[in-house]
């Protein structure tokens, strides 16, 4: 009798243990530094009392519980708030997206032109100021007078 | 003077300009509209700005402009707004006192999931049209900080009246019943 109950439970929770682990391993904490809680304008993590960050937690866990990936509640979220809701700059609700990367790239090539730009202006100031110590100018005229006999003028 | 004209004083000058142009931008882009109660003040009604959204039953749009013409009492509600539900009977009963009359309450849903704000009408049988706001754009347009407000507007699609908090008998008696006589 112990024996056919046992192989009775086996059968019973063989599927759903199979559903749980075909479930993509989403948490809510994964989720909610990712998204806003629209009308606080904070990321829902922070949003710890306000009524709607209480909904939107409730619902990101429904989600959960319903076996759906980050992507697919982001995408879920995004349909019910629209692209707001999103806490990520340029964050598509789709972790692939090129938007994701450039929207990192865009800025870091912009910091480092201004750096490198700011550099260049204050050597040359620098420069500028001290000016050329007379070796320094002998040895440029040299040069100048030097290259000037490879042209033909 | 020329130690000022230098690219390092005028790259700090820059930076705390742009700092500051930053901030005040900031603040200005904050500011709620209060366009509406400003011209009230002075006695004038201003046009009611455009609602054009999606019905919350989702069975297509819906626009305040379809009711030029009509009374429309104008309220923004969430099914998370706990002030919101406390009113929403009073709401349902003007209802029906202006339908006889022509006129309509007419809600928008905003920043609200459409399965809840479904069991919400459901709840409270709101027969009223709804429309739903999921972004909330339309908070900007009227300058809503919080939930509910509601603006009653005029047959000629004018705001006459406001409530930045939940409405009472007293105000509807107060803000709409005289409007019922307005034509356009």
């Amino acid at each position: 009798m112990r024996k056919a109950v046992a192989i009775l439970l086996a059968a019973l929770a063989g599927p759903a243990a199979a559903t749980a682990a075909d479930c993509p391993k989403t948490s809510l904490g994964d989720i909610e530094d990712e998204v806003m809680c629209s009308i606080c304008g904070t990321p829902l993590g922070l949003a710890a009392e306000a009524p709607q960050a209480q909904q939107e937690r409730a619902y990101i866990e429904r989600l959960i519980a319903d076996c759906r990936s980050k992507d697919e509640i982001k995408r879920a979220l995004v349909a019910e708030f629209g692209e707001a809701v999103l806490a990520l700059p340029g964050d598509a609700g789709d972790d692939d997206g090129i938007e994701d990367v450039l929207v990192y790239v865009i800025p870091a090539l912009g910091i480092l032109l201004a750096a490198g730009g700011i550099a260049f202006a204050v050597t040359r100031w620098r420069r500028a100021k001290t000016g050329p110590t007379p070796a320094t100018a002998a040895t440029d005229s040299s040069r100048v007078d030097l290259d000037m006999e490879r042209y033909d003028l | 003077m020329r130690r000022l004209l230098a690219p390092v004083p005028i790259a700090v000058l820059t930076a705390i300009v742009a700092l500051v142009a930053l901030l005040a931008y900031g603040l200005a882009s904050n500011e709620p509209e209060r366009g509406v109660e400003q011209a009230l003040l002075a006695g004038e009604r201003e046009p009611a700005p455009e609602v054009d959204l999606p019905r919350l039953d989702g069975n297509g749009d819906g626009s305040l402009a379809d009711y030029r013409g009509h009374v429309v009492v104008l309220n923004f509600w969430a099914s998370w707004c706990k002030p919101c539900r406390a009113e929403s009977p009073l709401l349902q009963r003007w209802h029906e006192r202006l339908d006889k009359q022509g006129a309509t309450v007419l809600g928008v849903d905003v920043q609200d999931l459409s399965g809840d704000a479904l069991d919400f009408v459901s709840e409270y049988g709101l027969t009223y049209p709804m429309l739903r706001d999921g972004p909330g754009d339309i908070r900007d347009d009227y300058g809503i900080l919080g939930l509910p407000e509601t603006f009653v507007i005029d047959p000629r699609g004018r705001v006459a009246a406001v409530a930045r908090r939940p409405v009472d008998e007293a105000w509807m008696r107060e803000q709409v019943a005289p409007l019922l006589k307005e034509r356009t």
